[in-house]
């Protein structure tokens, strides 16, 4: 048998795996190293926590052809204004329960997670909480007892019983009401949010 | 040597414990699938065990048991070949037995605490004792500790025999690749409030994994599975792993870039993302070409006729599941209507299957051939093998079907929720209660069904095939040596 050419040798093969391979990792780094800095909570795309006490629209921008949040005035989450540190608090409590309750395997966050129920991304913006003036109670009652408040809107399924406390949906709401300020390049698309006060 | 019944002293160290893995492995097989029957149940009668095994629990225990039988599933067929291809005999088999124990005992217990437990308030021990709430990587923290230290013991007795015998190509990137598995879990286990950050990392464990590390890792498998079935030469698949290698991580590893257009990361993953993920079914056409390829070369003539078909269905399933599937909505300008819906379900289940699946079981039947003391599993076996043929085809049937109608699910899903009403929850419930989403839910379940039935005939296959034959099994490694010898 005759020998293998050049470009179908064993030898540059494994060389080739090993460059690329190292190549990539270390562009990966070195992206992950920017991209780090730039969802760190306090950066442009991913706000404080204390953002809770702001108003959030959900605007489009006609340059980047895409919807993004907008930080607008006062606006505190059940009447209170927040520390950085209340606030960051709050959101950790609400990012707790959210995974003790394994809420991903029925929703989405950032678009990730089960299809069982919708996407919470926005869940703070959207027009299935009526009126604004109404929006945070609301979800506090509906988390804490999801059978009695069951909003099925035809499907028949309904959220289960967490056994989530008071203290807790407040911390889910100070969660959500913080995801929706993230800068989500766009996603989820066309999103159409509550009615809320003129921006300011 | 005994000849057609299971007799562990046909098997050598490494392959005493990977037979266990692979059996423990089968149990998690047949848990994934029935929590998949609940929860897809649960899509079409939502009333069904609300409030006492609700979606998210079968959810849960479905991708859990899928990632836990893989692993199971790959640590076993490690075990397998370690020996064999290093040469000599397992080091630290005591440890290895060990070792598969507590794994096993731990992997229990988290079911157990799954089920029974469920959820718990929202604080740190929750996520310690109960349930991570992340998906894929559910396990509490405490689990996550001991799976990283089962598979560094599992890497130690592999490390270590391939360093007292002899070292390959294959085992090799195995090796390296064991490193890069890993320490890959390593990274996502932490606590942050940050969602962002929380995915970025999360990504890393998951796509890094189950699109970079395990497709090497049945790269290698497949090498030495295609060497073992059908005797193809070794220079030729180990020049065909490295080029898989240099393709799998030259788009894999920037090809994660799909998973960061969304979760509050910067634009420029866009190009990125899309880009390398464009050229990531790339390696797995070369796979294909591979195993056709060699099997044409070899005529077909092969000792091992049910674990060649399976070869052969994951080498097409790794490129239609993995490859066409994900390659389908990789694009940010496709995937911005399609992220977050039953697409993605559609995709999950072809891939995981295609790619993944079908190699185990490959190995699987190559294990119960050795077993058996290495029986006849060719042409010509009793009833003309009808089990592995219909257990292969109503598997491969069922899953395809269930992608089909999860794909359609998924159409339908995008165009109402995400294009017609604004992906509002209103718009979510728009999508789902649409005939044709129902209707796709329903196929999903029939097909569920089909897959179903499929795996209850592999588990019987496995237990009885090769029972009480007499004639040894086609060794094309050998008639390879003789052939090579003679000429």
């Amino acid at each position: 048998m005759s020998a293998a050419p050049w470009w179908a040798s064993e030898d540059l093969w494994r060389k080739w795996a090993i460059w690329i391979t190292a190549f990539m990792a270390v562009v990966l780094i070195f992206l992950t190293f920017d991209s780090v800095a730039k969802i760190t909570a306090g950066s442009d795309r991913v706000p404080g926590y204390d953002v809770i006490n702001k108003r959030i629209y959900y605007v489009f921008n006609a340059e980047r052809n895409m919807q993004e949040p907008v930080i607008g005035a006062d606006a505190p989450l059940f009447g209170k204004m927040l520390s950085a540190e209340e606030a960051e608090d709050l959101v950790t409590l609400g990012k707790l329960t959210v995974q003790a309750k394994n809420c991903m395997n029925c929703h989405t966050l950032l678009g990730n997670g089960a299809y069982y129920a919708p996407d919470l991304t926005k869940a703070w913006l959207d027009q299935g909480w009526g009126a604004e003036s109404v929006r945070e109670q609301l979800m506090v009652t509906f988390l804490m007892d999801p059978t009695a408040n069951a909003r099925t809107y035809g499907t028949g399924r309904r959220m289960p019983q967490l056994g989530i406390t008071e203290p807790e949906a407040r911390g889910v709401v100070a969660f959500l009401k913080w995801m929706s300020s993230i800068d989500t390049n766009g996603f989820p698309k066309g999103f159409k949010p509550i009615q809320q006060e003129a921006m300011k | 040597m005994t000849i057609g019944t299971f007799d562990t002293s046909n098997l050598n160290v490494g392959q005493k414990v990977a037979v266990k893995y692979f059996t423990v492995a089968l149990v998690l097989f047949v848990a994934q699938i029935l929590f998949g029957l609940l929860a897809g149940i649960q899509f079409i009668a939502p009333d069904f065990l609300y409030n006492v095994l609700d979606f998210n629990v079968n959810r849960m225990v479905h991708i859990n048991a899928m990632i836990v039988w893989m692993l199971f599933g790959f640590i076993g067929s490690v075990y397998w070949l370690v020996e064999d291809e290093s040469g000599v005999p397992l080091v630290g088999a005591k440890l290895a037995n060990l070792n598969f124990w507590i794994f096993t005992i731990a992997v229990a217990v988290v079911v157990v605490v799954y089920l029974f437990v469920q959820i718990g308030p929202g604080t740190h021990s929750s996520i310690w004792l109960i349930n991570e709430g992340r998906e894929y990587i559910e396990a509490p923290r405490w689990a996550d500790i001991g799976i990283t230290v089962c598979v560094l013991i599992f890497f130690y007795n592999v490390a270590a025999t391939f360093m007292k015998g002899k070292w390959s190509g294959i085992s090799g990137v195995l090796v390296f690749d064991l490193v890069a598995l890993a320490g890959l879990y390593v990274v996502g286990m932490f606590f942050t409030p940050n969602i962002s950050m929380d995915q970025y990392w999360w990504w890393w464990v998951i796509h890094l994994w189950v699109e970079a590390t395990w497709e090497v890792l049945v790269g290698c498998i497949m090498a030495w599975g295609l060497m073992k079935t059908l005797g193809a030469r070794r220079k030729i698949v180990t020049t065909w792993l490295y080029i898989e290698v240099a393709l799998m991580f030259g788009s894999g590893i920037l090809g994660l870039g799909h998973h960061y257009f969304w979760i509050g990361t910067p634009e420029y993953w866009f190009s990125i993302g899309g880009f390398f993920s464009a050229l990531e079914p790339i390696p797995l056409v070369a796979m294909v070409v591979h195993a056709v390829y060699d099997s044409g070369v070899h005529r077909f003539r092969n000792g091992n006729h049910p674990a060649l078909a399976w070869l052969i269905a994951h080498a097409f399933g790794n490129f239609f599941g993995a490859g066409v599937w994900g390659f389908m909505h990789t694009l940010p300008q496709i995937n911005l209507y399609t992220h977050g819906t039953q697409w993605t379900a559609s995709h999950g289940h072809l891939a995981f299957f295609g790619a993944y699946a079908t190699i185990i079981i490959a190995v699987m039947y190559i294990a119960v051939q050795r077993w058996r003391g290495g029986v006849w599993m060719s042409g010509d076996m009793p009833g003309n093998g009808w089990k592995w043929k219909w257990s292969f085809g109503l598997l491969n049937v069922g899953v395809l079907g269930m992608t089909m109608a999860l794909l359609i699910a998924g159409y339908e899903q995008s165009f109402v929720e995400r294009a017609l009403e604004g992906s509002t929850w209103g718009g979510y419930f728009a999508g789902q209660t649409q005939p044709w989403f129902i209707q796709g839910m329903e196929w999903r379940m029939v097909f569920g069904w089909v897959t179903a039935a499929g795996i209850a005939l592999l588990v019987w296959d496995l237990a009885t095939i090769g029972r009480g034959e007499t004639r040894t099994a086609i060794d094309p490694e050998a008639e390879q040596r003789q052939a090579l010898a003679t000429a």
